[in-house]
């Protein structure tokens, strides 16, 4: 019991990742590897401002803000320097983890004794694990909200026909290179948020915590949409969180059936490579299809 | 009495600048659009007419010479800043569409044309009603698929949808690119039939490319042939109506 309580939890946390990943992923679609480093970047900014005494809340936040920089700066290597975005994503990746060392002066910084989001009053009452339920809860809610919102305002439209038509976007007076870069601040906002949450909630930042954080996010998004099929873009933005949590389970079971932590990020490649070749599995194994062609052949 | 709404003047534009490969596609063009002025554009391929289009519509920049809209030089504003006056419809019926927004989603960014789009609700169930009355002047079904994705429409019916987005707003100046060439005869025609209507209702200033020399003579009031870069033939008027496709013919035997 306590162990799916755990598993919803970090779904929960984690959650914040996937739906940061699907402005880029889904809306712009193009794969932003800035993540990776801007994931243990919010880490980092929000352990070392703690640890500093700043309030937990407006550590989090400033974590998001740092997170944001980082995205401007791929979108401007992107959009403006003409650097392939696969690049762009992977040079601020890689500058981020020389960022992350200075912030946090070494590898690895505990945040023992010190307060975080998840230590206060009425969340340490709660039972074991239901503390993260709670707060990613709220935070889930909050921020799919707002997402949402902003998906069905003018700039939101615009931004969605950025990513789907950029000829006709342009063609309507959208500046698609400024959506471009909004879209990569707030979506690398939201992953350093994430890394902000996931930090306090295990008590350190590490700075190889980033490795593989793309394929995670990528598996809460992809989860959602084979177990939900068809829906709406907002359906799809609750999917994201819905298949974050499923992702936790399938983790749960992995561990359940003998592997260890350590092979989880080859587990997770191979769910995530499963999950996107399934419309190719589909072809390849119509049965319906096989049946009817043996019907015809009999006419 | 007319004005020049659009002068193009002495417009160079190469490609491939400062290489082996350079080619100078517009060659000091002159052109002056006035309002009003339904031009369609002819030309054998290659000659400049689509690069004319992206020098006005700004996706090109031009090399020397002026383009002034109303009299003040446009040549140096970006694509986004010229859609506040134009608007495009291109040959590819894919280019005009967002293919995973609904057709009431196009519409309403189609209404937002060259304005700033700011974090206020979209609004589009107020504009509902008036899509559907727009969209059931076209004729092919697009009125009962406004909560279709773009995506899943036919090819004419996304070509159409292009066209009504284009001219929702109305434009200081509109431009076709062959806008009905990827469609059936048919319903390129129903297209073109469509179009007419609409430019002659809203007196709308238009350039439209076509490779139909009959399209090119029945429509519009004037008529322009580019050549090397260059307008070589401009005829408006009652010498447009009496032109004939034999003397447009002869005329391109001559030039080649």
């Amino acid at each position: 019991m306590s162990l799916a309580v755990s598993a919803i939890g970090q779904g929960l946390l984690w959650a914040v990742l996937g739906v940061g990943l699907f402005l880029t992923f889904r809306i712009l679609d193009f794969a932003d590897m800035t993540v990776e480093g801007t994931f243990p970047l919010g880490a980092a900014t929000a352990v070392a401002a703690i640890a500093n005494g700043m309030n937990p809340l407006l550590a989090t936040l400033l974590a998001f803000v740092i997170g944001a920089l980082a995205g401007l700066i791929t979108g401007l290597l992107y959009t403006k320097g003409h650097i392939p975005i696969l690049l762009a994503g992977i040079l601020v990746m890689t500058a981020c983890y020389s960022v992350n060392l200075r912030i946090m002066g070494r590898a690895n910084v505990s945040l023992l004794g010190k307060a975080t989001l998840f230590k206060n009053h009425f969340l340490a009452s709660l039972p074991q694990y239901f503390d993260s339920v709670v707060l990613g809860t709220l935070i889930m809610v909050i921020i799919t909200t707002i997402v949402i919102y902003f998906l069905q305002t003018d700039l939101g439209q615009g931004f969605i026909a950025t990513g789907d038509n950029q000829t006709m976007a342009r063609s309507l007076g959208i500046n698609t290179d400024n959506m471009k870069i909004m879209g990569l601040m707030v979506s690398n906002g939201l992953i350093a948020f994430g890394g902000a949450l996931v930090a306090q909630n295990n008590g350190y930042a590490d700075v190889n915590m980033g490795i593989g954080i793309i394929v995670i996010a990528l598996a809460s998004i992809i989860i959602g949409e084979v177990a939900f099929g068809d829906l709406t873009l907002n359906q799809r933005l609750v999917a994201v969180t819905l298949g974050s949590i499923l992702y936790r389970f399938v983790l749960l079971l992995v561990l359940k059936l003998g592997f260890s932590a350590n092979d989880l990020n080859l587990i997770s490649a191979i769910i995530l490579a499963l999950c996107m070749m399934l419309p190719v599995f589909n072809n390849v194994l119509n049965f319906k299809h096989l049946v009817k062609r043996g019907l015809d052949t009999n006419d | 009495m007319t004005k020049p709404l659009l002068e193009l003047k002495d417009v160079v534009l190469k490609v491939n600048r400062n290489t082996p490969e350079e080619i100078t596609i517009l060659n000091k063009l002159n052109l002056t659009i006035n309002a009003g002025d339904f031009i369609t554009v002819l030309g054998s391929n290659g000659a400049g007419k689509s690069t004319l289009f992206n020098a006005i519509g700004g996706d090109l920049s031009i090399d020397s010479g002026q383009i002034l809209l109303n009299g003040k030089d446009i040549a140096h504003e970006s694509v986004e800043k010229r859609t506040r006056f134009l608007a495009r419809v291109f040959q590819d019926p894919k280019l005009g569409t967002a293919p995973r927004m609904t057709v009431a989603e196009n519409l309403l960014l189609a209404e937002r044309r060259g304005q700033r789009r700011g974090l206020l609700p979209r609004g589009l169930n107020h504009h509902m009603a008036h899509y559907k009355e727009l969209t059931v002047t076209m004729h092919n079904g697009l009125d009962d698929r406004l909560t279709t994705a773009t995506g899943n429409l036919s090819g004419g019916q996304r070509q159409a949808l292009s066209f009504l987005m284009a001219t929702l707003k109305r434009p200081e100046i509109l431009l076709l690119d062959e806008h009905t060439a990827a469609l059936d005869p048919r319903t390129g025609q129903d297209l073109m039939h469509l179009t007419n209507e609409r430019v002659s209702q809203d007196k709308l200033t238009c350039l439209m490319i076509t490779h139909h020399m009959e399209d090119a003579l029945t429509y519009g009031n004037r008529l322009i042939v580019l050549h090397h870069g260059k307008v070589t033939y401009d005829v408006a008027g009652a010498d447009k109506q009496a032109l004939t496709s034999e003397k447009l013919y002869s005329f391109f035997a001559e030039i080649e």
